[in-house]
């Protein structure tokens, strides 16, 4: 289990230039969760990267308080264009 | 992560065209993800060797490694790392999975 602001935070400190998150329980069981994340790091990068950058900052909560994590990671750009 | 797990894991991957680590065989996943990766390939018409790390705790941990990924599914294409659940399912929506599935080698 982990609390949303936990892994705001460590989303925010370990892909830094976070300009929009947003961090969702998925069953209310605080294990499987589904963040959406704008950062200007991601930008040029493969999905695969993104990703990758995502599990790194958050380390050890992904070997057991997080069970599953959704993730949807967007340059400011294509989620400009993904909004627009 | 030993050798012999690495070679164990490499062998796995260079001997079929399509891998799917996942938790549970393609015909009881037991796992939502899983099942949703096994359902797009089967969408796909996309022949797959499937590997149940449920019944091996050295590859369940290992491929975690070995691919820098730390959730289950994983799916390995001409011996290449494509993605896990949420990476495979957007590129099915996007059409994209096909050209990966049946690019020829080389």
């Amino acid at each position: 289990m982990v609390e949303a602001e936990d892994l705001e935070e460590r989303i925010r400190e370990g892909v830094n230039e976070v300009s929009h998150i947003v961090v969702k329980d998925l069953t209310g069981t605080k294990d499987h969760w589904e963040a959406l994340i704008v950062s200007e790091a991601f930008a040029g990068k493969s999905a695969i990267e993104q990703h990758q950058m995502v599990y790194a900052a958050l380390g050890e909560l992904m070997a057991g308080p997080v069970h599953a994590l959704a993730l949807k990671t967007y340059s400011p750009e294509s989620w400009a264009k993904q909004e627009g | 992560m030993e050798d012999t797990l690495q070679e164990r894991i490499q062998g796995i991957i260079d001997s079929n065209d399509v891998v799917l680590f996942m938790k549970g065989t393609k015909h009881f996943p037991q796992c939502g993800f899983s099942a949703t990766v096994v359902e797009v390939l089967r969408r796909s018409g996309s022949e797959f060797q499937d590997v149940n790390v449920l019944e091996d705790p050295d590859i369940r941990q290992g491929i975690k490694e070995f691919a820098n990924w730390p959730t289950i599914p994983q799916l390995y294409v001409r011996g290449k790392f494509v993605g896990g659940c949420d990476i495979i399912r957007e590129m099915y929506e996007k059409g994209e999975l096909d050209a990966v599935l049946s690019a020829k080698e080389g």
